[in-house]
C-alpha cells in the first residue's frame, strides 16, 4: 500500500527550502528533506557542508533564516523578522522536541547525574511519567545499549563509546519518533566505534526512522535508504544507498563516497 | 593568663553566638537568593540588566563592608526617626533595632561577591549539556532548574565554602553598630574586666571552630556531589 496518500501521511520530517545564514556566510541555501516511517536518512558531506547545520534546524537548536520544518505531520510554526525566522509558540517547539530524539556528537551527557538519572530525567521533568514507570523504562533501554551494569556510574567514568550508548538510551528513553544523530562517532578512538554503530544499525533493522549525519560511509551505505550528499548549502545528490553510492552522475559526489570503493 | 571570668560571661557569649549564626546564615542565605539571579542576567542578559548586575557587584565589591554598614546604619537609619507617624508604624520595632541593618548589609555585600563567583559558575557549565536539556524539550525554567543551576553550583562549591568563611571572619564588623556577636560580647569582657588578651583569644577560638564547621560541612557536601571531569 504505497499511494501517494498514504505516503504524506506517514512524514515523520519534512524540511523545505531551508535557508540558514550566519552573518555573512550561507550555510544552507535552500535544502529539501522528506523521511517518512521508518526512513533511515544519511546526510553526507564533507565539513563545512551544512548537514551538521541542516541537523540542528530540524529541532531548531539553529534557528534557520527562512524555509519551512515539519516534524510529525506538524508544521512548524515561525514570525519572520528581519534576523531571520524566530518560533511563534515556544511551547509548540518544545512539544515537538520530545519526538526527535538527538543524539550529539559530544555525548552532552549531565554529569551532575548518574547514567540512570540521565535516561530518567527527561521522562520524569518533561514528560511527567510516574517515576516507578519511568525507571523501569530508562532500565529497559539501558539495558538494550548494554549499559544496565553502569547505570549508577556517573558519566566521567564511563568511556567515549559508554558514554555515547548511555546518550542513544537517554534519547530512546523520551519515546522519539525520530531519532537525529549528529555525527555519533567522530568524537570517539576507533576502537570504540564499532560499539556505537551496532547499537545505531540494530535501532535501524528494528524499524525506527533515523536521520543520520556521519562520516561512517561504509555504514551510511549499509544503513540508510535514503542518503543524501550536500555540498556547499545545497543538495548536490539524493536517493536511495545504491544510487547515491554507486550511479550518481555528479563528479563531487562520486569523488566522495570513492573513499569507500 | 587568667580565665575565671569565662563562667560568668559565657551565656553571654552563647547569646552572641547565636547572632554570629543568624547574621551569617541569614545573610547568606538571603544574599544567594540575589547572587543566583545577579549571577545568571549577566550570562543571558538582557543587556541592560546584566549592565545594573555589573555595576552592583563592582560597588559592592569596590567599597569597605564597614563603610556599606555605616552608611546603612548611621547614613539611611538615621533618617527613619524623622519620619512622622513612623515610631507609631508597624515597622519601628524592626527599624530602630541594629540586627536588621547588620543583616541587610550582610546581604548585599553576599549578593555582591557570590553573584560575581555565580556569574563565573553560569559561564562554566558546558554548552553542550544545556543543549541537550533542550534539545529534549525542556523549557528554559525547567533546563535551569534541573541542569543549569545544580551545573553551576557543583563547579563552585569549594570557592563557595571558602567564601562564606570570609563571611564569618567579616561578622565582628555588626559590632561597630551595637550587634553583640561574639565578637562584641568579647569586647564587654575586655571593658568590664580589663583583660585584653583573653577574651581575644576565646573569641579567635570559636571563630575558628565556625571555620572549621563550615569546611567540614563543605566537604561532605562536595563528596556527595560529582566531580565534573
Amino acid at each position: 500500500m504505497d499511494n501517494g496518500l498514504h505516503r504524506s501521511s506517514n512524514e515523520a520530517v519534512v524540511v523545505e527550502n531551508l535557508h540558514k545564514q550566519f552573518g555573512d556566510l550561507e550555510v544552507l541555501r535552500g535544502v529539501s528533506l522528506r523521511a517518512h516511517e521508518g526512513d533511515v536518512l544519511s546526510i553526507i558531506g564533507s565539513s563545512g557542508s551544512g548537514k551538521s547545520t541542516l541537523l540542528r534546524c530540524i529541532n531548531l537548536l539553529e534557528l534557520p533564516t527562512s524555509g519551512e520544518i515539519k516534524v510529525a505531520g506538524e508544521a512548524i510554526l515561525f514570525n519572520k523578522t528581519k534576523k531571520g525566522l524566530v518560533p511563534t509558540d515556544i511551547k509548540q517547539v518544545e512539544r515537538l522536541r520530545t519526538k526527535l530524539g538527538m543524539v550529539f556528537q559530544s555525548f552532552n551527557l549531565w554529569s551532575h547525574m548518574t547514567v540512570l538519572q540521565n535516561v530518567m530525567e527527561v521522562p520524569i521533568h518533561v514528560l511527567k511519567l510516574p517515576k516507578a514507570e519511568a525507571r523501569e523504562q530508562a532500565e529497559h533501554f539501558l539495558n538494550r545499549v548494554g549499559l544496565w551494569e553502569k547505570r549508577d556510574q556517573f558519566p566521567a567514568f564511563l568511556s567515549g563509546g559508554q558514554q555515547q550508548r548511555a546518550a542513544i538510551a537517554r534519547a530512546l528513553a523520551i519515546g522519539p519518533r525520530v531519532m537525529l544523530f549528529d555525527e555519533p562517532t567522530s568524537a570517539l578512538d576507533p576502537e570504540l566505534v564499532g560499539e556505537v554503530l551496532k547499537v545505531i544499525k540494530d535501532l535501524a533493522n528494528e524499524g525506527r526512522t533515523m536521520i543520520l549525519v556521519t562520516h561512517e560511509m561504509k555504514f551510511a551505505r549499509d544503513v540508510s535508504n535514503q542518503v543524501i550528499f550536500l555540498h556547499n548549502g545545497l543538495v548536490e545528490e539524493s536517493g536511495t544507498s545504491q544510487q547515491v553510492f554507486y550511479e550518481t552522475q555528479s563528479e563531487r559526489c562520486k569523488a566522495f563516497v570513492s573513499s569507500i570503493h | 593568663m587568667v580565665w575565671s571570668w569565662i563562667p560568668e560571661y559565657l551565656p553571654k557569649f552563647m547569646d552572641g553566638l547565636l547572632v554570629t549564626l543568624q547574621l551569617l546564615s541569614l545573610s547568606i542565605i538571603f544574599g544567594m537568593l540575589f547572587a543566583i539571579p545577579i549571577g545568571l542576567v549577566q550570562v543571558t542578559g538582557p543587556r541592560w540588566l546584566a549592565i545594573i548586575a555589573r555595576g552592583f557587584c563592582t560597588v559592592v565589591r569596590g567599597t569597605p563592608l564597614l563603610i556599606q554598614l555605616w552608611l546603612l546604619y548611621y547614613g539611611l537609619g538615621s533618617l527613619f526617626p524623622s519620619i512622622p507617624g513612623i515610631r507609631e508604624s508597624f515597622m519601628w520595632p524592626i527599624l530602630r533595632e541594629a540586627f536588621p541593618f547588620a543583616l541587610l548589609a550582610f546581604t548585599i555585600s553576599v549578593a555582591g561577591y557570590e553573584g560575581e563567583i555565580m556569574r563565573g559558575a553560569f559561564k562554566s557549565v558546558p554548552k553542550g549539556e544545556l543543549e541537550a536539556a533542550r534539545a529534549f524539550g525542556m523549557s528554559r525554567f525547567t533546563v535551569l532548574r534541573r541542569i543549569w543551576l545544580p551545573r553551576a553550583f557543583q563547579n563552585v562549591l569549594p570557592t563557595l565554602a571558602g567564601e562564606f568563611v570570609l563571611t564569618l571572619k567579616a561578622t565582628p564588623l555588626a559590632a561597630t553598630i551595637t550587634v553583640f556577636e561574639v565578637y562584641g560580647i568579647g569586647s564587654i569582657v575586655r571593658q568590664e574586666t580589663y583583660r585584653i588578651y583573653e577574651p581575644l583569644l576565646f573569641v579567635a577560638g570559636i571563630y575558628i571552630v565556625l571555620t572549621g564547621i563550615i569546611v567540614v560541612f563543605f566537604r561532605w557536601l562536595e563528596q556527595r556531589v560529582p566531580q565534573p571531569v
